[in-house]
C-alpha cells in the first residue's frame, strides 16, 4: 500500500519516542518555525562551539512526518561540525525534492532515508522540512553571532 | 419531487471518477470548496463559446448579450437570497467583499456614518475566518478604532452574556459569522442584530457557510452587510458576492476605483455611480457571475429548505455515529440545535494531517489543520482538527465510510 511507504515504521517510533525533545535553557540560538498552512510548529535550541554541534534540544507539536523529521535531525546532527551538518540537509533536501526517484544516501542519513516515501506526497514534503529548515536558520543565526 | 442524492450526484461530473487506485470519491470537504455541477460548468462554457464580450461597454450584439447574461445572473442571486439587484456587488471572493466594507470604511471622510476614528469601535468574534478578523483588526490598526471580541463558551456557543459591554454607543461595525466554518454552530444574529442597531452601528455577516446550505432572506435577517462565495454554492471560483442595503451603500464610498464605477472624470477629480456600479470597477468576472446565476437556479430547483433538511438529517446521523467512536472529540457542538453540517473533531494520539493523509487513501477527501481561524484553535485549545463538512450531494453512506476510515486509522496507527 502506498501509505505503507510515508509512514515507515522508524518514522513512527521517532514519533511516538522523539529524541532530544524538551528545550535546553542553554544554547547559542533559538528559532521557532511554523508551517502557516496547518500550524505545526517546532522550537530549536542549537548550541554549537568551534564550528561544531554539541546540542540540539527542540519542542514542538504537530504531524507524525514533522515531528519524527525533528526528531532523527537531532540524532544525526549532534557532534557533527557545521560543514558535516550541511552536507547532511542538503542532501535531506534533495531527497525531500525527489519526488519519489531517490532512495536516499544511507551512509549519510542513515534512518532518514525513511523519508523517501514522503517525497512521492508533495503536500507531505513542508511537514518532513520544517525542522531542517529551522536548523539552518539556526546555523546562519550562530554564525553571525560568532563573529 | 424526492430529494434523491443519487439523481444530484448525476448532475455532478467530478463523482464519475475514481480516487487512489479506483476508490469511490466520498467529498466531505464542501466547506472549503464544493463540486460543480453541469448546469454551472455549461453556463460558464456557454458565455465563452457564444456570449463573450465586456459587459457594460461596447455597441455591438456581443456586449448586449454578455451584459444581459451578467445582469441577469445578478438578478438570480438577489432573487436567491431575498434582494434587489442593485444591492447585490460581484466581487472576485467573499474575502474581497469583506475587504471591500473594511476598505471603503477606511476611505469614509469624517461625517460620513461609516468614518472611523480613535475612540470608536469595531466588534468581532472570536470564532471568524481569517477573512472576517484580519480586515477588522487591520482597518482597527489604520484608523486607531478599537477592536472587540465575543469569546466562545466551552460548549463552542458565542458568549453574548456581555453583548451590552461588547458593543457599545461607540461601536460602528459588528462583522460575525452566521455559521463557524470550524464549529458548524450557527449563531444566533437576533440579539447582536437589536443591540447593534440600538447603538447605531452596522452588522456586517459573513455567511459564506450558510447562504449555500440554508434560505437565506436577507430582509429578514436584519443584518446591513452579507458577504459570501460563490465556489462554497456550487457556482465558480472568481466570484463572490456582497450585499448592502441600498441606503448604506449610496453613503459607502467605494474600495476600488477605475473604469465602470464613475459618472465623470476629470484629470484631477471624478464623481461616483450608483451602486451595484461604484463597487465593480473594471472588467469584473463575467462567466463566472454566469456561472453563479446558474448555480442558485440549480439550488433553488432542488430547494434550500430540502437541502437544510437534508443536511440536518445527514448531521444527526453523523454526530451518532461519531461519538461512538473512541477517543474521538467533536471540536463544535456535539447536538445538532443551530448547527450546520461542518464537523470538527479530534482523535487522540493521531494527528489530524495524519488520519487526513489516511482517509485520503481510502479515497475520502477531509480538510484538516486550523482552517484560517487561527484565533478561534487556541481558544478551543487544539493545534489543530479534522473537518467532515457535508453538502446535497452527501449521504449516510459517505458517513460510514468516514466512520469505518477513522477506525481503519485508529488500528493502522495504533500498531506500533
Amino acid at each position: 500500500m502506498e501509505l505503507d511507504s510515508l509512514y515507515q515504521e522508524v518514522i513512527l517510533d521517532h514519533y511516538k519516542h522523539p529524541q532530544h525533545k524538551g528545550l535546553n535553557p542553554v544554547f547559542s540560538a533559538q528559532v521557532h518555525h511554523v508551517n502557516t498552512s496547518c500550524g505545526d510548529e517546532v522550537t530549536l535550541n542549537v548550541t554549537i562551539k568551534d564550528r561544531k554541534i554539541t546540542g540540539i534540544s527542540w519542542d514542538g507539536q504537530g504531524c507524525s512526518i514533522s515531528q519524527a523529521s525533528v526528531s532523527m535531525l537531532t540524532d544525526l546532527l549532534i557532534d557533527k561540525t557545521l560543514e558535516e551538518a550541511e552536507v547532511i540537509t542538503h542532501s535531506f533536501s534533495e531527497l525531500m525534492a525527489s519526488k519519489g526517484t531517490s532512495t536516499g544516501d544511507a551512509d549519510l542519513l542513515e534512518d532518514a532515508v525513511a523519508f523517501a516515501g514522503v517525497s512521492k506526497f508533495p503536500s507531505r514534503v513542508k511537514c518532513a522540512l520544517l525542522g531542517w529548515m529551522a536548523f539552518k536558520d539556526a546555523a546562519v543565526q550562530s554564525q553571525g553571532e560568532s563573529k | 419531487m424526492s430529494f434523491s442524492v443519487t439523481d444530484i450526484r448525476r448532475d455532478f461530473p467530478i463523482f464519475e471518477r475514481t480516487i487512489r487506485d479506483g476508490k469511490r470519491l466520498v467529498y466531505l470537504d464542501s466547506g472549503a470548496t464544493s463540486q460543480k455541477p453541469w448546469a454551472v460548468i455549461n453556463a460558464e462554457t456557454d458565455f465563452y463559446t457564444k456570449h463573450n464580450a465586456a459587459v457594460h461597454r461596447g455597441a455591438h450584439q456581443l456586449a448586449e448579450e454578455a451584459t444581459d447574461a451578467y445582469e441577469g445572473a445578478r438578478a438570480k442571486v438577489a432573487g436567491f437570497i431575498g434582494a434587489q439587484p442593485e444591492e447585490v456587488i460581484f466581487t472576485k471572493s467573499a474575502t474581497e467583499s469583506l475587504n471591500l466594507v473594511a476598505y471603503a470604511m477606511g476611505n469614509a471622510e469624517s461625517g460620513n456614518r461609516f468614518a472611523l476614528g480613535e475612540g470608536d469601535e469595531i466588534v468581532v468574534s472570536e470564532m471568524e475566518h481569517h477573512a472576517n478578523l484580519v480586515p477588522w483588526q487591520q482597518l482597527a490598526k489604520r484608523t486607531g478604532a478599537k477592536l472587540s471580541w465575543f469569546k466562545v463558551t466551552s460548549d463552542a456557543r458565542l458568549d453574548l452574556t456581555n453583548i451590552d459591554e461588547v458593543i457599545t454607543p461607540r461601536t460602528k461595525v459588528v462583522a460575525i459569522t452566521h455559521q463557524s466554518n470550524v464549529l458548524g454552530t450557527i449563531n444566533p444574529l437576533d440579539a447582536i442584530v437589536k443591540r447593534a442597531h440600538e447603538v447605531g452601528a452596522v452588522v456586517v455577516l459573513d455567511a459564506c457557510q450558510s447562504v449555500p446550505h440554508m434560505p437565506i432572506d436577507v430582509a429578514a435577517l436584519g443584518v446591513d452587510f452579507l458577504a459570501f462565495s460563490g465556489h462554497k454554492a456550487i457556482g465558480p471560483t472568481g466570484v463572490g458576492i456582497l450585499w448592502g442595503r441600498s441606503p448604506l451603500l449610496s453613503e459607502l464610498p467605494p474600495f476600488l476605483t477605475g473604469g465602470s464605477m464613475v459618472t465623470s472624470v476629470t484629470m484631477t477629480d471624478a464623481t461616483w455611480a450608483q451602486a451595484p456600479q461604484k463597487f465593480e470597477a473594471g472588467v469584473p468576472n463575467m462567466a463566472q457571475a454566469v456561472g453563479l446565476g446558474a448555480a442558485c437556479n440549480y439550488l433553488t430547483s432542488i430547494g434550500m429548505q430540502a437541502i437544510r433538511d437534508h443536511e440536518i438529517a445527514l448531521t444527526d446521523y453523523a454526530l451518532k455515529k461519531l461519538v461512538e467512536i473512541a477517543e474521538l472529540n467533536i471540536i463544535g457542538p456535539s447536538t445538532n440545535e443551530s448547527r450546520g453540517s461542518t464537523i470538527s473533531f479530534t482523535i487522540n494520539e493521531i494527528h489530524p494531517h495524519d488520519l487526513g493523509q489516511f482517509l485520503d487513501s481510502q479515497g475520502i477527501a477531509v480538510r484538516t489543520g486550523h482552517h484560517c481561524a487561527w484565533p478561534l484553535a487556541k481558544s478551543m485549545n487544539v493545534q489543530s482538527t479534522t473537518r467532515a463538512s457535508f453538502y446535497l450531494y452527501n449521504n449516510e453512506e459517505d458517513v460510514d465510510v468516514l466512520v469505518q476510515g477513522i477506525q481503519s486509522a485508529q488500528k493502522y496507527f495504533g500498531r506500533f
